[in-house]
């Protein structure tokens, strides 16, 4: 939020995606400067997870292009491909933590077989980000032996241990019990201040409401309304997303965060 | 006088036998299993094609009787030019016969790994070849290995089927003393008592190997 550049780290571009015959996305576009924080809300199954996984190209796109910095990405160079996945974290709303390593092994096995770190300094990378999402003290459990919250915090350390420009956030605390969400968001909170460009999709408003640069509403596979919170959430606008958003007060009587 | 029997012509027989037992069955439950574990993951993440090959591999192999696969290896390939000693015909046959069951096991653990894990193996920018080395492999053996160490106890006691090949082990060396003597009964004891020494030590092996590979949230507790 603070040091906002005019060149953007990330770009799609007319992103298309079917699936089923359906229309999941259709021609979504934005971009994402550094240091910005953007929020991706709206209805389940507006394409909001869909878009997340195509950015990544954990789901190829069937059309559309997308850069990282000035470099677009082509999915059939697979090198170019797997280095480019090394600079974009994605978080799950399963945490999808391998469940045969300690919390440790799991931040440290990607910097040790796909960034050919040697292990003691892998280790120690890994405890250091640990650390920074304050679970250094969990390092030894496995999966098995974590809270959903605990869990969702180590697959953030694993994320951010590869040094990543971007970071992708598919609904991290729709998984989680409610009063493990807390601590989630708090890490969340953090990154964000310290200037980590991130896309979030949530359901979390009271929580953005503070925090995101721009809110992108999306409704069957588009973004139909996008803008600053203030414009969009303030009560008395007529718009899309306030309306969603009320609903979701008077379902939830949603906490400030 | 019965124990001279026992100690001059039993046992050293069926000692030497043993140990051509124990030479067929290290390298095929060794061998069988790595091709179980190609196979398996081949059958599961592998190219539609190779995927294909596999499944033909574990239905034919599965499909047929372990004894008409020796009889082809042994007495049928010469037809093509290829002679096989009774022991390379006979370990070839178990690695074949065994890796197609093994397959079975390791597809089956592979498919009870969630999907998101190798979800999260691509989007840390892993090969799909790193993620089944480091990731989606250490945990379908560890849910393989009670199915593992079955087939590897079947093995054990199919191994018997070699002297059909004219490989002398346990059972050929028994059978042959058995019809000189005409001990059938006493000898036929010792020979099951022989492999039933054999599963057990394997057995009390396997289950160790499960305590030392033990993770939490991997089998029992």
């Amino acid at each position: 939020m603070t040091s906002v550049e005019t060149r953007p780290v990330l770009r799609v571009e007319r992103i298309c995606k079917k699936l089923g015959g359906k229309q999941i996305l259709n021609e979504v576009s934005f971009e994402l400067r550094k240091g910005e924080l953007k929020v991706l809300i709206g209805p389940s199954g507006g394409g909001k997870s869909t878009l997340l996984q195509c950015i990544n190209f954990l789901i190829p796109p069937d059309s559309g292009r997308i850069w990282l910095k000035d470099q677009e990405i082509h999915i059939h160079r697979k090198r170019d491909l797997y280095a480019y996945r090394q600079k974009v974290g994605m978080i799950f709303q399963d945490f999808n933590l391998f469940d045969h390593l300690n919390a440790l092994e799991n931040v440290a096995i990607a910097l040790r077989k796909v960034k050919k770190m040697a292990k003691r300094e892998a280790l120690e990378r890994a405890l250091q980000e640990l650390n920074r999402v304050g679970i250094g003290d969990k390092a030894a459990l496995y999966p098995a032996q974590l809270s959903g919250g605990q869990k969702q915090r180590v697959s953030i350390a694993r994320a951010l241990a590869m040094d990543p420009e971007v970071m992708l956030l598919d609904e991290p605390t729709s998984a989680l019990d409610p009063e493990l969400i807390g601590e989630v968001l708090t890490v969340i909170r953090n990154l964000a201040q310290d200037g980590m460009t991130m896309i979030l999709a949530t359901h979390q408003i009271g929580f953005i409401r503070g925090l995101a640069d721009e809110i992108l509403f999306m409704q069957e596979g588009q973004i139909i309304e996008q803008g600053i919170p203030l414009d969009l959430l303030t009560a008395g606008k007529s718009s899309r997303t306030q309306s969603f958003c009320s609903k979701l007060h008077e379902l939830s009587g949603e906490q400030e965060l | 006088m019965e124990a001279d029997f026992i100690l001059q012509e039993l046992m050293p027989a069926l000692n030497r036998g043993l140990l051509k037992t124990l030479l067929l069955i290290l390298p095929s439950a060794s061998i069988g299993l790595c091709v179980g574990v190609l196979v398996g993951t081949a059958r599961v993440y592998g190219h539609p094609l190779l995927k294909k090959l596999g499944d033909g591999y574990a239905g034919l192999f599965r499909g047929t009787p372990l004894v008409i696969q020796l009889f082809v290896l042994y007495f049928g390939l010469p037809n093509l030019g290829i002679y096989l000693e009774p022991y390379n015909a006979a370990v070839l046959g178990f690695i074949l016969c065994t890796g197609a069951y093994q397959s079975e096991y390791v597809r089956g653990a592979l498919l009870s790994i969630r999907r998101g894990q190798l979800l999260a193996t691509q989007a840390l920018g892993f090969s799909t070849l790193q993620a089944m080395i480091w990731i989606m492999v250490p945990q379908a053996l560890r849910r393989a290995l009670p199915g593992c160490g079955n087939e590897i106890i079947y093995l054990i006691k199919y191994s018997s089927l070699a002297y059909i090949i004219t490989f002398i082990e346990l059972t050929g060396e028994g059978k042959i003393l058995a019809t000189r003597y005409f001990r059938f009964t006493e000898v036929f004891l010792a020979i099951g008592f022989y492999y039933l020494v054999m599963v057990t030590l394997a057995d009390f092996g396997l289950k160790k190997l499960e305590k030392r590979l033990y993770i939490p949230g991997f089998g029992k507790g």
